[in-house]
């Protein structure tokens, strides 16, 4: 389903050029559990980014579903990052100003989804990750972990095949970040592609198959096709 | 998205953080209200000097008897004829004419005035009721001659100051008689001091009504017939127009002369078009200065969301969309600013108008226009530009507030 190959990614840090990925050969099935691990700074971040059409590869091609995505315009791009992937955040990435409702809804009103529908969802969703009597309250009257359930919620209200998680538990205690890892793992279970990228062995030792990284490269992958 | 979904998310997005909110349209309510109120000033103040400038009778045309050709010499004075005289008739015609308001008919002579034992050569005007306003004369005590038919010779009169001080020095004048050459009038009123006007000491002189001077002076025709136009700009038409009456009534011969005021006009008109430029030049500067204001406002704003930006990419909103939440946004709070500012500028033109009743202190419509389209010109812009700039970077960077 996911694709990468000769994936590069530099960035200019002063007149000098930092590599942060190098060459990445990497492919991902539908469905699947990946974690990627390694020390900070070894481009697994940026990886994900890259999955998720945050950012750009200087080099490479990219193909999801088969088709190039490195090649769309910023209106396709939108649109595969709208119905096809979705992102949970270390720092949650809650819009302050709305409830948790309101957050968990606007990647469907920014869609376009009719009022009705929406609606319907959003309640569905937050019966699910057991938000009910917090649907009206804003980010900052919430916990760390309900903070991530909401973003967990917003990041599947669009039903995508691929859900990237960045440290999500990196600003949670360890209790409520088993919480958080239990419910990224109940999706894996209902045939989401979950990518989840950590410094923590422990976390990503759950996963099905595990990535190393380190400067860039990877150099353990036990998934990879021989 | 839907319509109603950016509506609302803009309305969100204002409600969402009140402090910064009220800032920003307090800058452009700011902006705007200076930009009425400062034009208001500079409108009231030009209209104040045109209102003043009326009331010194730059809209007089004045008609005068005999016609000088400027080529050569004209039939009529080789045969040794005088200028056929201008009549109260004539006068009358021309006070029917459309682009007139009124007309004041002018005989001079001079008498010997006399009460009692004391008496002095005088300039003697015969005019109408009309002469007070087309001259703008001030009435110290008493009446003006009476209006009434313009062929009526009442025996009334009415003294310059110094006139009235010479003859009666404290005493009461008016209801007393005094011998104007061989009749007897009485005084009905007195003009207050004013100086010198249009080459006549008011305060020495005698008005009697027109045809009371007729017959003291034994004539029948007019010295001058002062005409009032009915505004500026149709004094033209108005001297066109007495030109015509006059030449009709005296079967078509061209045998009186019709002037305008041309010099004082064109210094009037300077004068205005250096005020009008004033006013221009305030109404610049404020728009310059409230357009900065906004610009930095909003600017500021834009910056403190790059993240939010950031974020709606991330969540699949193309750049485009984005664009549109923030003209939106943008477009709703600088309408409330605008019609807040607006309201502020009209109250602060009423408080002027309140404190000074002698200035008209009225915005003029181009200012209130140029402000509500700069506020929402530079709101709008300077929302949209760096929304667009920010929407345009890569989500990673925008989230990161790079």
């Amino acid at each position: 389903m996911i694709a990468l190959s000769q994936v590069s990614r530099s960035f200019t840090v002063g007149d000098q050029e930092v590599s942060a990925l190098r060459g990445i050969d990497l492919d991902i099935a539908a469905g699947d559990y990946v974690s990627i691990m390694g020390p900070s700074g070894s481009g697994k971040s940026t990886l994900l980014n890259l999955i998720g059409l945050l950012d750009r590869p200087s080099s490479g091609t990219y193909k999801l579903d088969g088709g190039d995505v490195t090649a769309l315009d910023d209106v396709q791009q939108a649109r595969v990052r709208s119905e096809k992937i979705g992102f949970v955040f270390q720092s949650f990435h809650l819009v302050p100003r709305l409830t948790a409702a309101m957050n968990i809804e606007l990647p469907m009103i920014l869609a376009g989804i009719p009022p009705e529908e929406r609606k319907e969802r959003v309640a569905k969703l937050i019966e699910n990750y057991g938000l009910k009597d917090r649907a009206d309250h804003r980010p900052d009257q919430l916990s760390g972990g309900q903070r991530q359930r909401v973003a967990i919620a917003r990041a599947t209200s669009m039903n995508p095949a691929v859900l990237l998680a960045d440290e999500p538990t990196g600003n949670l205690d360890q209790t409520t970040g088993r919480e958080v890892m239990a419910l990224l793992e109940q999706l894996v279970e209902q045939k989401v592609t979950l990518i989840l990228v950590t410094h923590d062995p422990m976390l990503g030792g759950r996963a099905h198959r595990q990535i190393q990284m380190v400067d860039g490269a990877i150099i353990s992958d036990n998934g990879k096709k021989t | 998205m839907r319509l109603a979904d950016v509506a609302q998310f803009a309305t969100g997005s204002l409600r969402g953080s009140p402090t910064r909110t009220l800032l920003m349209m307090l800058a452009m309510a700011i902006g705007v209200a200076a930009v009425v109120v400062l034009t208001a000033l500079g409108e009231g103040a030009r209209r104040y000097v045109v209102d003043q400038f009326s009331s010194l009778g730059t809209n007089l045309v004045i008609v005068l008897p005999g016609h000088t050709e400027t080529a050569g010499i004209g039939p009529g004075m080789l045969l040794g004829q005088i200028p056929r005289e201008i009549t109260l008739d004539d006068a009358e015609a021309i006070q029917r004419s459309a682009s007139v308001k009124r007309i004041a008919p002018l005989t001079v002579g001079s008498a010997m005035l006399s009460r009692g034992s004391l008496n002095r050569e005088v300039v003697v005007l015969g005019s109408t009721s009309n002469l007070l306003e087309v001259r703008h004369m001030n009435l110290g005590i008493g009446k003006f001659l009476p209006e009434g038919d313009i062929h009526e010779s009442a025996s009334v009169c009415v003294l310059g100051n110094q006139m009235k001080r010479e003859l009666f020095g404290n005493d009461q004048a008016v209801g007393q008689w005094v011998r104007l050459g061989d009749r007897r009038f009485r005084v009905i009123g007195v003009l207050a001091a004013q100086g010198e006007s249009m080459g006549m000491r008011t305060d020495e002189l005698v008005i009697v009504p027109v045809a009371s001077a007729h017959q003291l002076f034994n004539t029948s025709g007019l010295f001058r017939v002062l005409i009032e136009a009915k505004g500026r700009d149709v004094i033209e038409q108005a001297k066109h127009e007495a030109e015509q009456i006059m030449l009709q009534r005296h079967h078509g011969e061209k045998d009186v002369t019709v002037i305008t005021q041309d010099a004082v006009l064109a210094t009037f008109d300077r004068i205005l078009t250096a005020l009008t430029m004033a006013v221009g030049g305030i109404a610049a500067i404020s728009l310059a200065v409230a357009g900065v204001l906004i610009m930095n406002v909003m600017l500021i704003a834009v910056a403190q969301r790059v993240k939010e930006i950031g974020l709606l990419k991330a969540l699949g909103a193309p750049g485009k969309r984005i664009r549109n939440l923030f003209f939106a946004e943008a477009a709703l709070l600088s309408g409330i600013g605008s019609i807040a500012g607006l309201v502020l500028g009209y109250a602060g033109s009423l408080i002027i108008r309140q404190v000074y009743p002698v200035l008209p202190a009225t915005p003029p419509w181009w200012a209130v226009l140029a402000a509500c389209g700069t506020a929402l010109g530079t709101g709008i812009l300077f929302s949209v530009w760096p929304a667009r700039r920010a929407a345009k970077l890569d989500p990673v960077a925008a989230l990161a507030g790079r």
